[in-house]
């Protein structure tokens, strides 16, 4: 349990909660097991939450009357011994293909980190990566667990469309694009599966706490899984992960 | 039904947006002045969270092909029926065929028309609310067909309209709340921040406000965290933008201020080059 978590109000209804700013697996699973604390308290008052590395927001359905009697109360169930379900937590597998059609930042990579192609694809498929939240976009994931020796800086001049299903690098970040937007990430790959479909009972399939895997494909697997995507007939591979 | 004979350059169907999806990244969205669609629903009796019309530019129409009970509350954009001008904020009874337009601009930027009991268009994660990638379309489209309910009270016009003070259109002033990062600022920043008129810029649209003035800035982006509408970011180059109901739900630039419902919704009444003052609730 951590000691300096602080509340904030955040405007008339909201409160943020904010744990020390950095990104870290202990940070999120706290913030996780505080917020299924949270659900299974008091459902009504709050009509939704947003998660992030360090901090849990809580939107209430109407204005906050007293902030310190909330404050109080929250702190109450934060310390509170209740055990909660850990939700179970998966491991993705996500088909990637490298090949240069759609890594088109791939070689300015390999060029200026002094890496080989493969290499920057193998440290890329080796990793397991945490979904700490989802944002920016709907289905969006925020992955951590990028292997320092591909970190390499955004664009400085954003893309202004960058394709649905595209894997990029920015920073210390790596992630996939759910659908086209303008974005500053090097690109290094395409995935074809959907990371969100409004036509789907869940629109994302990954969730907080969730975990990762690329894995390399080639260019006709990648056609294949695209079609089999459009069909309806792909399923995403997953184990559980405890 | 009512047929679009003319979209317009930004009409969509409104509701209170959709909550309990932050885990998924889908933004809140629903109307951008709630005081005004809420009024328009109150005067046809409809529960509040019922979908309207939100309409950015006057140059749309729409033909009642059923009849039914409308009432046009927000921006005075001039609304007729039948080419005949109507009141804003009051009940207008309509037959099968009249068509519903607009002309000159008085004032405000965001129309709401509300129908008796609410627009029918689709549901996508309990909301109404166009947003991009979650309805099949994120505005209306000329030639669309909008379902409404066809049981309605039927009554005759009351002449009673209500009047809004016209200074909720006009007044600079925009409360808020100290953000969550305010106290990064210097004492030299935060007056700077309380006594400079912000001019609203042309890139400004249902996802945010961006003013033109900048303020002086020295401090890093901060670990992406949760925004809201309502937020003002303080922005790498010192330009401030005020996030609105479309935003995103996190993000990495510092949060300085944060509006008040009230200041939300005048704000989404405000046109490109207007200014405005932000002026400190907190204690």
């Amino acid at each position: 349990m951590f000691d300096k978590i602080t509340y904030k109000p955040f405007g008339e209804k909201a409160i943020l909660i904010e744990w020390e700013p950095r990104i870290a697996v202990e940070i999120s699973e706290e913030i996780l097991l505080f917020q299924s604390k949270i659900k299974a308290k008091k459902n009504n008052s709050i009509v939704d939450y947003i998660v992030a590395y360090n901090s849990l927001t809580l939107i209430f359905k109407h204005q906050i009357h007293s902030f310190q009697i909330e404050v109080e109360h929250l702190k109450k169930i934060y310390a509170s011994k209740t055990k909660t379900f850990k939700k179970a937590s998966f491991l993705w597998e996500i088909p990637v293909c490298y090949d240069l059609e759609f890594g088109i930042d791939l070689l300015e990579m390999s060029e200026k980190l002094n890496l080989q192609t493969s290499e920057i694809i193998k440290l890329h498929t080796q990793s397991l990566y945490r979904v700490y939240f989802v944002g920016f976009l709907p289905g969006f994931l925020y992955l951590g667990g990028l292997d320092e020796k591909i970190h390499f800086n955004r664009k400085s001049n954003p893309r202004l469309k960058v394709p649905k299903g595209a894997v990029g690098i920015g920073g210390k970040q790596t992630g996939v694009y759910p659908s086209e937007s303008a974005g500053g990430w090097n690109i290094i790959g395409k995935t074809p599966i959907d990371f969100f479909n409004i036509n789907k009972q869940q629109p994302c399939f990954a969730n907080s706490g969730d975990f990762i895997k690329f894995v390399e494909i080639s260019k006709n697997d990648f056609l294949k899984i695209q079609k089999e995507v459009k069909q309806n007939t792909y399923t995403v591979s997953k184990t559980f992960k405890i | 039904m009512i047929k679009v004979l003319k979209a317009g350059f930004f009409t969509t169907i409104q509701d209170k947006g959709r909550f309990g999806f932050s885990s998924i990244g889908v933004p809140f969205s629903g109307v951008m002045d709630t005081f005004s669609a809420d009024l328009a629903n109150t005067i046809l009796n409809n529960n509040l969270d019922y979908a309207v019309l939100e309409i950015a530019f006057n140059n749309c129409s729409f033909q009642f092909l059923t009849a039914t009970n409308i009432c046009i509350s927000g921006a005075d954009f001039s609304p007729k029926i039948n080419q005949k001008a109507i009141k804003l904020n009051q009940k207008i009874v309509i037959k099968k065929n009249d068509v519903l337009s607009f002309g000159k601009v008085n004032f405000g930027a965001r129309t709401y028309v509300a129908v008796s009991n609410g627009i029918l268009s689709e549901k996508v994660l309990n909301s109404r609310s166009m947003f991009a990638g979650i309805t099949k379309s994120y505005t209306i489209k000329t030639g669309d067909i909008l379902q409404i309910n066809q049981n309605y009270n039927e009554e005759n016009n009351t002449n009673a309209s209500i009047k809004v003070n016209e200074n909720y259109f006009k007044s600079k002033a925009i409360e808020c709340f100290k953000g969550p990062e305010f106290d990064l600022l210097s004492k030299k920043q935060q007056k700077q921040l309380f006594e400079t008129g912000f001019t609203i810029s042309k890139d400004s649209d249902r996802m945010g406000y961006r003013l033109i003035e900048v303020l002086e800035n020295n401090f890093p982006s901060i670990l992406t965290s949760s925004v809201l509408p309502g937020t003002v970011q303080l922005t790498p180059s010192g330009k401030l933008i005020i996030l609105m109901r479309d935003c995103q739900i996190t993000g990495g630039y510092p949060r300085i201020l944060q509006l008040n419902e009230a200041s939300i919704n005048r704000i989404a009444q405000k046109n490109t080059n207007e200014i405005v003052n932000f002026e400190c609730l907190s204690v």
